[in-house]
């Protein structure tokens, strides 16, 4: 049996570096689609939703496939990253827009669901007490909708540690670069021998995973002990 | 204060279309569920706008559909008072009290922490989360934090609805002395006449998304009286009781008024009902009511099928009422006599 690589931590602190990036670039986009969807009318809003909700129901290859034709060279923003000299396909960055994507449905549904429980009134209460919108949106509807912002971030935390399909197309699978945890266990899993590896990177998902668990519980009692002082 | 309205806006099947000029201080909203009431106070505060019309405050344009204005809530500064508190539950009572104060104008600031405080008697509640305050306790912080962010206007939208009927009656005298003591112009909003004659001077009746009635509230009680299934309320006010034979002595009117009761608090009123009072042309000889006021009509009106008698009965007002029939057999009058008879039970303490 082999031992512990330098190519598994990495494989390891490469899913974890995914995940929070992806996490944290995502959060400011998700507040942002789950506050028009909750709190405004506008046209085009069902095609918002549709597209905000679309990776949810498509098969992570395909939003992968797709995400590839957008970044590859050849795709009209690929070309354009290119020419001023970003890459993204095949590198970690691509890894984190296919978390990104993949999980941003989930993010959006958790803060959605934070700020529907939001009384109207508040909002209203709020306004007529002479707030703007931008400032009922920061003192009011972010507090309020904090237990569905941390929900949805540890959704889309571990929704990144288990990505595969999507990060495998338009990341590729290079051992120190785009490997993540799954992706080393889809190579282990398939090489004779290395079960135990392949079974010992799942522990560590598994303790991974345990840990945003315990870390969003204690968050949300801790809130939820902050709202009775 | 100064409020001019010319407003339409339809939802659905429902339609509000109403228009009127108010000058008083004190305007009421009277109407039942579904009449329009809480449309209208959204579109005052600006948090929906009319399908048409305009929206004058103190002279000021605050919506006309013509013009192109829409003034949005945070820069009307009127408030509302809502049926429940509808506090922020992330801040305390303090964050709650300040919210709009912090974000009024120093220029617009008159009234401040303190005073409303002392007059809501929240001083000890600062500190405290608003999730552990009484039904009571936390509408009087929904009260402070309205009149704190000094508004020119304040709109109570049902404001006592939700609480029951003794807390009801004890949140009415900081609602009307906080408005008072500091000179607030407020618009009360109600489905109960009670209220509405206890809140409001002039009162405007809505039906069906339509202004019906114009009146003062004690006119508006008087013309409902044949409707109403309570008549017309007497409200009074006694003074401490003396105990008499099981019953409890009030004075009243010059002379005392005798009740089934001892009051629960020194503040409260009695409600007396127009059709608990029997009128007698002389004295009479014998009977089983323990109030016999002799009083001084003042003036009869019609109300449907029924006499109204507004009595005066040693310097404080009755309204009695008797079929049109009995006014004319009793002879009653303006200047004549007559005799009231009132049971000791007919009397209720409100709240």
């Amino acid at each position: 049996m082999h031992s512990i690589s330098p190519a598994d931590f990495a494989a390891i602190l490469l899913s974890l570096k995914v995940g929070v990036t992806a996490t944290i670039l995502s959060l400011p986009f998700g507040f942002a689609a789950a506050y028009l969807l909750t709190f405004k009318e506008f046209r085009g809003r069902v095609v918002l939703d549709g597209v905000v909700n679309l990776p949810l129901v498509l098969p992570p290859v395909v939003v992968g496939y797709l995400l590839l034709l957008l970044l590859g060279q050849n795709g009209w923003l690929g070309a354009l990253l290119n020419a001023v000299g970003v890459r993204i396909v095949f590198t970690w960055r691509a890894a984190v827009l296919a978390s990104a994507v993949v999980g941003f449905p989930l993010l959006v549904r958790s803060i959605r669901i934070g700020m529907e429980g939001i009384d109207d009134k508040l909002i209203q209460a709020s306004r007529t007490l002479g707030a703007h919108w931008y400032d009922t949106l920061v003192t009011i509807i972010l507090p309020l909708s904090f237990k569905g912002i941390v929900a949805g971030s540890s959704l889309m935390f571990a929704r990144s540690l288990g990505e595969f399909g999507a990060t495998i197309i338009v990341a590729g699978n290079i051992p120190g670069v785009t490997r993540t945890i799954p992706l080393a266990i889809y190579d282990y899993a398939g090489a004779p021998g290395e079960e135990a590896m392949a079974l010992f990177l799942c522990l560590v998902s598994v303790v991974i995973s345990l840990a945003v668990l315990v870390l969003h519980e204690s968050l949300a009692m801790r809130l939820a002990r902050r709202r009775e002082p | 204060m100064k409020l001019a309205v010319e407003v339409v806006k339809s939802f659905g099947v429902f339609r509000l279309a109403a228009a009127f000029s108010s000058a008083g201080d004190r305007l009421g909203i009277f109407g039942e569920s579904g009449s329009g009431k809480s449309t209208l106070v959204n579109l005052l505060a600006g948090t929906m706008p009319p399908d048409e019309g305009a929206i004058f405050l103190d002279d000021e344009c605050l919506f006309s559909r013509e013009k192109g204005i829409n003034v949005p809530p945070e820069k009307r500064r009127i408030a509302i008072v809502f049926q429940h508190p509808h506090l922020f539950p992330h801040l305390s009572v303090r964050g709650n009290l300040l919210y709009g104060y912090k974000r009024c104008a120093p220029e617009n600031r008159r009234i401040d922490l303190e005073s409303v405080a002392g007059i809501l008697k929240l001083e000890g509640l600062l500190e405290r989360g608003v999730n552990n305050l009484s039904g009571g306790e936390k509408q009087r912080v929904a009260i402070g934090r309205a009149i704190l962010s000094n508004p020119r206007l304040l709109l109570m939208d049902e404001p006592l609805s939700a609480l029951d009927d003794e807390l009801k009656f004890q949140i009415i005298p900081y609602l009307k002395g906080v408005c008072e003591e500091f000179g607030i112009p407020f618009i009360f909003i109600s489905h109960s006449m009670t209220e509405m004659r206890l809140m409001a001077e002039r009162v405007i009746v809505f039906e069906k998304g339509r202004i019906v009635q114009q009146a003062t509230a004690d006119q508006l009680a008087r013309l409902r009286m044949p409707t109403s299934q309570v008549g017309y309320i007497n409200l009074l006010k006694l003074g401490p009781p003396r105990q008499v034979d099981g019953l409890y002595a009030y004075s009243w009117g010059g002379g005392e008024l005798l009740l089934s009761f001892p009051v629960r608090r020194p503040d409260s009123l009695i409600e007396l009902s127009s059709k608990d009072i029997i009128l007698f042309k002389r004295h009479p000889e014998a009977i089983s009511s323990r109030n016999l006021l002799r009083c001084r009509v003042v003036a009869t009106f019609e109300a449907g099928n029924r006499t109204g008698v507004e009595m005066d009965c040693g310097g404080e007002r009755l309204i009695a009422e008797v079929a049109r029939q009995a006014a004319v057999e009793l002879e009653i009058c303006a200047g004549g006599e007559l005799f009231a008879a009132i049971k000791a039970s007919a009397f209720r303490e409100l709240g």
